[in-house]
């Protein structure tokens, strides 16, 4: 299995991650994450691997072989899709923050997007995922809520999901994480994942 | 007991279980978590030090006095500890002295791609490459028995997707290690000539040993499989090799200097064709051409950069996987790194762009402000060259030119190799004016303490260098601090120094907007009122936004530092009531 990761630096991306790693790794499967550290984490473009399965070799996701694209952010998610392979899922939030060239005004945020994702051989999936991470009582929740997102289109038991965040984030901040992956969970489910673009 | 551990903490890990008790380091990225990991064992005296040359001193005099020693750096910062480890190289170690140097191919946050190799090659000393966590923590207990048993201080390569990578990392029991005696002897360690023309003759029959050492070690594995393809290999490119190419034959060279002669004569002798595949630059290559083997290296793999998958399956199969087409990622802009919204850099850049001021710029996230919309740095070139630079501008052009010059530096490159330059400029009666940014922290590497903090790395009270006092001690008669949020201040101040015939420190204070303790994150601010002249866009503010002819503040990202208020000419930027 191969996520790939994307988002704008500081949007909690490492933390989801570490997240995935340490479910797969709790299921017993060989593992490897690579992160983003240092200066592009500083509000720039960030992308994340992980993989598990078997036997691992390279941590980083080759172009055109990802099962699933987790996004921050539209313009992130969109900017990878050709590491999807045919058929693949990309889950994105419906945050849409501007980069700066964007907001000097020496470029554009393209506005047909979301059109021009639906028209990829691909599975879409939207998901208001700083309004749910509010919901369950902190912004910064976003990642986890992307969590259950994911979470909800494949087969893996919703309690290693939950031994994985538990594991992942201090204590005092477990059960606000637990109830944003429940949400995420929830909402993703609620909307068919079968080609068509569906927005929740 | 297996765990998922980053390679960085692997190394700590490693460092935990093999018996080190001294660890220094300087943070850069991607080797700072390692230190940061280190830390968490209280067994092991830890330290941030002012810089990596003294990191490696300390290192250095720890060996000698008998504990295993780990040292950690970027590739750059061992560019400031090289005089010491070329120095340590001919008398040697008494414990184990390891240096963790980590490069980063593909500059993800480094000014150049230095393959540390080379300082392996220089200095004469081995060196070590790890594919991944797992052998992160087992070539330091391998590296910790060579630098002993060889007498010699050992290089432990890691890079950015080693070091950022979390893998499987079997769990062991601490070895038990014993402190070494003190090493009284100045017949090894007094590096005058006539002790150190002997020890170079021992240099090079210990690389010669080294040499016999390389045939033998379980660090350089031989796996034969189909023999059409043989691959040389090292570090993470065995691993993008090995995906591309399962059923190849591989030398592995976990021991990538020096190299095995007679394995890889004979590794290529048994293979059809064989590549080098190695990340950066071609130094098993041409070593391994040198001796009249036919090898493919860089005519097929790219010297700059990271290796990938994609990049071995094009470059020996020429193939491509085929994966979702689309034109998106071509027309999407593209998303810099930027300074936070709140951060207190912005408004000191604001006011050296508005005086239209020449910017002798340093390493730190301050950096960014060379970048649009603010593009208010002209240099920035390497660990505290600011004041040095500005410095010579003068000397160039002269003091008119000075007088429209400034330095800035951080807190933390200030203390790593800023002071020496300032004591230039005061010694030969220079005029420059060098803004110190006190944001309280290292933030770029994600916030670790320096000596200006006046907390150790495990947060211990300490004395924090006082910036004032140092400045006067060294002979500075002009020096003003200024909250680097009153932009007002700040600017009446820079006009006034870089007027001044005489060299000044101006220390703008503020902590990082980041740190847990700053004072700031008030509620977010709201705009009514706009009358669309785009003031408020020059200050780069990523949660300021601008459409239909009126900037707009986005909440969720806004933290209310209200610098965009004192900037607004009508008053439109308020507190959200």
């Amino acid at each position: 299995m191969n996520i790939l990761l994307a988002a704008v630096g500081g949007q909690g991306a490492v933390l989801a991650s570490r997240i995935l790693g340490k479910m797969a790794q709790n299921s017993g499967l060989d593992v490897k994450v690579s992160e983003v550290h240092g200066m592009s984490q500083r509000g720039g473009s960030v992308v994340t691997y992980v993989r598990f399965g078997e036997k691992i070799h390279s941590p980083i996701i080759e172009k055109g072989t990802a099962d699933i694209i987790l996004a921050f952010e539209m313009l992130e998610g969109a900017r990878y899709v050709e590491w999807l392979k045919p058929g693949g899922t990309l889950i994105t939030s419906s945050q849409r923050i501007d980069p700066m060239p964007v907001i000097t005004g020496t470029a554009e945020y393209p506005e047909d997007l979301e059109e021009r994702i639906q028209a990829l051989p691909i599975h879409y999936k939207v998901i208001d995922a700083l309004t749910y991470a509010r919901e369950a009582g902190n912004p910064k929740t976003i990642n986890v809520v992307l969590i259950g997102a994911l979470a909800s289109t494949t087969d893996i038991e919703e309690e290693k999901w939950h031994t994985a965040i538990k594991e992942s984030v201090p204590d005092k901040l477990a059960d606000i994480n637990l109830k944003a992956f429940k949400i995420g969970f929830e909402m993703s489910q609620l909307t068919k994942s079968n080609g068509e673009n569906d927005e929740i | 007991m297996k765990n998922i551990l980053l390679g960085n903490e692997a190394v700590a890990r490693g460092a935990f279980e093999y018996g080190v008790t001294v660890a220094s380091a300087y943070p850069g990225t991607p080797s700072t978590e390692i230190t940061e990991n280190i830390k968490k064992y209280e067994n092991i005296n830890t330290e941030w030090s002012p810089n990596e040359k003294v990191a490696l001193e300390v290192g250095i005099g720890a060996s000698i006095a008998g504990a295993r020693t780990i040292v950690s750096m970027k590739h750059v910062g061992l560019n400031v500890a090289a005089d010491a480890l070329m120095s340590i190289s001919y008398p040697g170690v008494n414990a184990g002295l390891l240096l963790a140097v980590a490069d980063d191919p593909s500059q993800h946050s480094s000014q150049n791609e230095q393959d540390t190799r080379y300082y392996g090659m220089a200095a004469k000393v081995p060196v070590l490459e790890p594919s991944d966590s797992q052998e992160c923590k087992d070539f330091v207990g391998h590296g910790l028995k060579i630098s002993e048993t060889f007498d010699t201080p050992v290089i432990l390569r890691l890079n950015t997707r080693i070091s950022h990578s979390q893998s499987m990392v079997e769990l062991q029991e601490k070895v038990p290690y014993q402190l070494k005696e003190y090493d009284k002897n100045p017949n090894k360690y007094i590096v005058a000539p006539a002790v150190a023309k002997k020890r170079r003759v021992i240099a090079e029959e210990r690389l010669r040993k080294l040499e016999e050492f390389a045939e033998t070690t379980e660090l350089n594995t031989v796996e034969y499989k189909n023999r059409d393809i043989g691959i040389i290999t090292s570090g993470i490119a065995y691993q993008y090799s090995k995906e591309v190419l399962p059923d190849a034959s591989y030398l592995k060279l976990g021991l990538s200097y020096p190299l095995p002669r007679k394995k890889i004569t004979e590794f290529i002798k048994n293979c059809k064709i064989v590549y080098v595949i190695e990340e950066l630059e071609p130094i098993m290559e041409e070593k391994i051409k040198s001796w009249g083997l036919s090898v493919i290296g860089k005519e097929v793999i790219p010297i700059i950069g990271e290796l990938n998958q994609e990049i071995v399956r094009a470059s020996v199969l020429r193939k491509t996987i085929d994966g979702v087409k689309s034109e998106l990622s071509k027309e999407i802009p593209v998303r810099p790194p930027v300074l936070c919204p709140g951060c207190h850099h912005r408004g000191v850049f604001y006011v050296l762009k508005k005086l239209k001021l020449h910017v002798s710029g340093d390493i730190g996230c301050y950096t960014l402000a060379a970048f649009a919309p603010l593009s208010a740095m002209d240099t920035s070139i390497c660990m505290g060259a600011s004041i040095g630079m500005a410095f010579g501008f003068e000397k160039a052009r002269g003091k008119e030119f000075s007088k429209k010059t400034v330095a800035v530096i951080g807190d933390s490159t200030f203390i790593h190799s800023g002071i020496t330059a300032l004591i230039d400029v005061v010694y030969n009666q220079g005029n420059t004016t060098v803004i110190i940014l006190d944001n309280s922290t290292t933030a770029m590497t994600g916030h670790q303490d320096h000596p200006g903090t006046g907390c150790t790395i495990r947060g211990e009270k300490s004395h924090a260098v006082d910036f004032v006092a140092l400045a006067k001690a060294i002979g500075i008669k002009r020096i003003q601090t200024v909250d680097a949020h009153d932009i007002t201040e700040l600017e009446r101040i820079v006009l006034e120094e870089t007027q001044a015939e005489e060299p000044s420190v101006i220390i703008t204070k503020r902590p990082c907007v980041l740190l847990k303790n700053a004072s700031l994150i008030h509620e977010p601010l709201s705009i009514t009122g706009c009358k669309g002249c785009k003031a408020c866009m020059k200050i780069g503010c990523p949660a300021i936004s601008f459409s239909s002819g009126k900037a707009e503040i986005k909440k969720d990202l806004c933290v209310g530092c209200e610098l965009c208020t004192r900037i607004c000419e009508f008053d439109a930027i308020k507190k959200e009531a």
